[in-house]
C-alpha cells in the first residue's frame, strides 16, 4: 500500500507528462489546420490570379462605313439579299482605312484577324436593327481576336508580353491602337451569356450553366424523394432481417462505388438497352440520381434515426398508424438532416465530371440548352474541356469556370448550413 | 412484519431461474392475493411474453377492475414494463416481441385480429416515463389525438375538448394564456400533466403509466401523485412504478412482479403491512430491488 503522499507525488510526476501530451495534440491539431488553410489559399490565389482576367476581354473601335456596294447590300429588308450580304467586306475595308500602309494579301489576312469573327456579326445585327444605317458611316467597338487579347493583356507582364501567335506586324498595329486609345479592356459580359465556341473570345460559361441547372434539376427531383422514401421505408417499417442487412451493406458498398462505374452503367442501361438520347441533362441526371442516391439515403436515414424514439411512442401511444407517425412527426423531424445530406449530395452531383465523360456530356455544344432533352454540357466538364484547348486565352477561361463553379457550390453548402440552422426544432 | 429472511426464502429466490422455468419449479409457482375481480374491465388469462427466445412474462393472469388504481411493482427487469405494454399492444412495434395469453377490455379481445389498435390505443391510453410531448405547440400536443380519430365535428368543440382535457390533467391555469408556444418548453412536470391531457383527450376507458414521475422532481411528483387520484374517479388506471412510496399513496390495489412472474396481488394496504408471499416481503422491506 503506498501512502498519501507517495500517491500525490506520484500524481503530479505524471502530470508534466500529461499536459505534454495534451499540448502535443493541439497542436496537431492547429499544425492540420494551417496546413489545409494554406492549400486552400495557395489554390484559390492561383485559380484567381489565372481566372480574373477572363472576366475583361479586350475589344477594338472600328469605324464602319456601311457601303452597299461592298456589302452588295440594296435593299436591308430583303432577307435573301441580307442573308448574303459581304459584311466581313466592310469590315476588312474599315481595318484597311485605319491602317493604309498595309499592302499584300498575305499581310491583309493579317490585319483582318485583329477583330474577332464574331464582328461581322455585330455589324449585321446594327444593320438589321436599323436599315437606315445603309449608306452611312458610324464608330463600333468589336471583339478583339483571342491572340490579340492575350498579348493586349500580357503588355504590363513583368516577364515580357506573351506573343504566341501573333507577328510582330501586329504587335505593332496593335501599339498603333493603344497609342490611339482605341483598344480597351471591357467587362466581358459575352462570357456570361453565350455558350461555348472553338473562339476563346466568343467563348461563354451560360450553356454549361444551364446544362448543370437541369442536370441537377433531374437529379434533385428523382433522387429527393426515392432517397427519401427509401430511407423511410428501411428505418421505420422494414424488418430487420437479412435481406435488410444485404440491403444496408450494398447501399454503403455503392457509396463508395467511382463515380465512373455509374457512367458506364448509364451508356449501358440508359443508351444502349432504353435508346436514350445522348449527351442530354435528363440522362445526366439519371446517372447522377443513380450516384447520389446512397448519399442521400445514408443521410436521411442517419436524420431518422436522430428523431427520439420518445416521440413514436407517444404518437403509437395516442394511436397513429404508423404511417401517421411516419409522415407526422418523424419526417418533419428529420427533415433538417435530410436536407442538408441532400443538398451536399447535390454540391457532389455538381462537381461530378467522370460519369458524364462516359454518356457524351462531353460533346462539343454551342448552343445553351432550353429543356432536359437538349444536347448540353455542365460546369466541370467544360472547365475538362476548355483545359484541353490549345489555344492560350482559355488558360483564363479555365479558371474563370472553376470560380463559377466553386461559387455555386459555396452557395449550396452554405444554403445546407442556414437551412440546419434554421429547420432544426429543439426538444 | 418479519424483516427477517428466513434460508428458505433465500434458497427460493436462488432457485428462480432467468429461462426458461423448468417443469418442476413451474409448479411452484402460483399468484398468492386475489387476482380477479367481481367488476373487471380488463382481464388478462395465462399471460406470456417473449423477445426473442427470451421469455419475459410467465404466465400471469388477473384482472384489473373498474375505477380502481392498480400499482404495478418489483425489482428492474422483472418485466411489470413489459405486461403493462402489453395491455395496449405497444409491444407490437417491438422487433422480436410475441405475446401470447388471452387479454379482454370489457367483452372485446384486445388481441383478436379483427380489432383495431388504432381504437384500442384511444381505449386504452399511455403515459411514458420520459415527458414526451411532441415539438409543438400545447394546443396542438392535445388536439393530436382527436384530430387523428375525428372526434369532433367543429372547430369550437375541439377547442372546448382541449380546455377540459387540460383542465382535468391540471395544467389549464398554468398554460392558458400560452396555448400556442411549443409544449416542449414547458417545466417536466408540466410536460408529464401535458402528456396526461393529451392522453385524456381522447376519452381513454384505462389509463397506463409507465414509471410517469421517475423523471421527475419530488414536487412535480406530488403534483402527479395527487392528480392520478382524482383522475381515478373517471378512469381506470394502471401504474408501474419503481417507488414502493408511491405505489402506497396512489393505488388501491398493488401487484408484485418477480422475473417475470406475478407474485401477489393484493389490497396496496395489506402487501405493505402485511404481505402474504415471502419474496414481497423481501422486496418491499428492502432485501433487493
Amino acid at each position: 500500500m503506498t501512502d498519501k503522499k507517495n500517491i500525490s507525488e506520484l500524481v503530479a510526476a505524471g502530470l508534466a507528462k500529461r499536459y505534454r501530451r495534451e499540448k502535443m495534440f493541439r497542436f496537431w491539431g492547429i499544425l492540420s489546420i494551417v496546413f489545409s488553410v494554406l492549400c486552400l489559399v495557395v489554390l484559390f490565389t492561383d485559380i484567381i490570379t489565372k481566372g480574373s482576367g477572363a472576366f475583361q476581354q479586350t475589344y477594338i473601335q472600328i469605324d464602319i462605313t456601311y457601303d452597299p456596294d461592298i456589302l452588295e447590300l440594296y435593299d436591308p429588308l430583303d432577307g435573301k439579299q441580307f442573308a448574303l450580304a459581304n459584311f466581313d467586306g466592310v469590315i476588312r475595308q474599315s481595318l484597311q482605312q485605319r491602317f493604309p500602309d498595309v499592302q499584300g494579301r498575305r499581310d491583309k489576312r493579317e490585319l483582318k484577324k485583329l477583330v474577332s469573327l464574331d464582328a461581322a456579326f455585330v455589324v449585321a445585327e446594327r444593320l438589321k436593327d436599323q436599315p437606315s444605317l445603309l449608306g452611312k458611316s458610324e464608330s463600333l467597338w468589336v471583339l478583339a481576336d483571342d491572340d490579340i487579347d492575350t498579348y493586349y493583356k500580357s503588355l504590363d507582364d513583368r516577364e515580357g508580353p506573351f506573343t504566341g501567335r501573333t507577328t510582330e506586324k501586329t504587335q505593332g498595329w496593335v501599339q498603333e491602337l493603344v497609342d490611339r486609345g482605341e483598344i480597351e479592356l471591357r467587362f466581358n459580359r459575352e462570357f456570361f451569356v453565350r455558350g461555348d465556341s472553338r473562339e476563346p473570345e466568343l467563348a461563354g460559361i451560360w450553356g454549361a450553366v444551364k446544362g448543370s441547372f437541369f442536370t441537377l434539376l433531374v437529379t434533385l427531383v428523382l433522387s429527393f424523394p426515392i432517397g427519401v422514401a427509401a430511407a423511410l421505408y428501411l428505418e421505420e417499417f422494414a424488418p430487420k432481417n437479412k435481406w435488410t442487412d444485404l440491403i444496408e451493406v450494398n447501399i454503403n458498398n455503392l457509396a463508395a462505388v467511382p463515380s465512373i462505374i455509374f457512367g458506364l452503367l448509364g451508356l449501358a442501361i440508359f443508351i444502349n438497352f432504353f435508346q436514350m438520347p445522348r449527351s442530354v441533362p435528363l440522362l445526366g441526371g439519371l446517372v447522377l440520381t443513380l450516384m447520389t442516391l446512397p448519399t442521400i439515403i445514408i443521410s436521411s436515414r442517419a436524420a431518422i434515426k436522430a428523431v427520439p424514439p420518445s416521440i413514436r411512442e407517444a404518437a403509437w401511444g395516442i394511436g397513429a398508424s404508423p404511417m401517421q407517425v411516419a409522415l407526422h412527426h418523424v419526417l418533419p423531424l428529420a427533415m433538417p438532416g435530410m436536407l442538408t445530406g441532400s443538398i451536399i449530395g447535390m454540391a457532389q452531383a455538381l462537381g461530378e465530371t467522370a460519369p458524364l465523360l462516359m454518356i457524351g456530356m462531353v460533346a462539343f455544344i454551342v448552343d445553351t440548352p432550353s429543356s432536359i432533352t437538349d444536347p448540353a454540357t455542365v460546369l466541370p466538364v467544360q472547365i475538362f474541356l476548355w483545359s484541353d484547348s490549345p489555344e492560350r486565352a482559355f488558360v483564363e477561361k479555365t479558371s474563370a469556370a472553376i470560380m463559377v463553379l466553386l461559387g455555386f457550390l459555396i452557395i449550396m453548402n452554405t444554403l445546407a448550413v442556414w437551412l440546419r440552422k434554421r429547420l432544426e426544432k429543439r426538444w | 412484519m418479519t424483516s427477517i429472511m428466513t434460508e428458505a426464502n433465500q434458497g427460493l429466490l436462488d432457485r428462480i431461474p432467468q429461462q426458461p422455468v423448468p417443469e418442476d419449479l413451474a409448479e411452484d409457482y402460483a399468484t398468492t392475493g386475489y387476482p380477479f375481480t367481481r367488476d373487471a374491465k380488463m382481464k388478462m388469462r395465462n399471460v406470456n411474453v417473449f423477445y426473442g427466445e427470451k421469455q419475459a412474462i410467465y404466465n400471469v393472469s388477473m384482472d384489473i377492475s373498474k375505477k380502481e388504481v392498480l400499482a404495478m411493482i418489483g425489482p428492474s427487469g422483472c418485466g411489470k414494463s413489459t405486461f403493462l405494454r402489453s395491455l395496449n399492444r405497444m409491444n407490437d412495434t417491438v422487433e422480436g416481441c410475441r405475446v401470447e395469453g388471452d387479454f379482454s377490455l370489457d367483452s372485446d379481445n384486445i388481441y383478436d385480429p379483427k380489432m383495431d389498435v388504432i381504437e384500442l390505443r384511444a381505449r386504452v391510453g399511455m403515459v411514458f416515463q420520459k415527458p414526451n410531448p411532441f415539438p409543438k405547440s400545447i394546443y396542438d400536443n392535445v388536439a393530436y389525438g382527436p384530430k387523428l380519430l375525428g372526434v369532433y365535428n367543429h372547430r369550437s368543440e375541439l377547442d372546448e375538448l382541449i380546455t377540459v382535457s387540460l383542465q382535468r390533467a391540471g395544467l389549464w391555469d398554468e398554460v392558458k394564456d400560452r396555448l400556442h408556444q411549443p409544449g416542449t418548453g414547458l417545466s417536466g412536470g408540466q410536460q408529464q400533466r401535458l402528456c396526461i391531457a393529451r392522453c385524456i383527450a381522447v376519452s381513454p376507458e384505462v389509463i397506463l403509466m409507465d414509471e410517469p414521475c421517475s423523471a421527475l422532481d419530488p414536487i412535480a411528483t406530488a403534483r402527479i401523485e395527487e392528480l392520478i387520484g382524482e383522475l381515478a374517479e373517471n378512469y381506470t388506471i394502471a401504474i408501474v412504478t419503481h417507488s414502493m412510496q408511491q405505489a402506497a399513496r396512489v393505488s388501491n390495489r398493488t401487484a408484485y412482479f418477480h422475473l417475470g412472474k406475478l407474485i401477489e396481488i393484493n389490497d396496496t394496504n395489506k402487501v405493505f403491512t402485511a404481505p402474504e408471499h415471502e419474496l414481497t416481503e423481501a422486496y418491499i422491506t428492502g432485501r433487493f430491488g
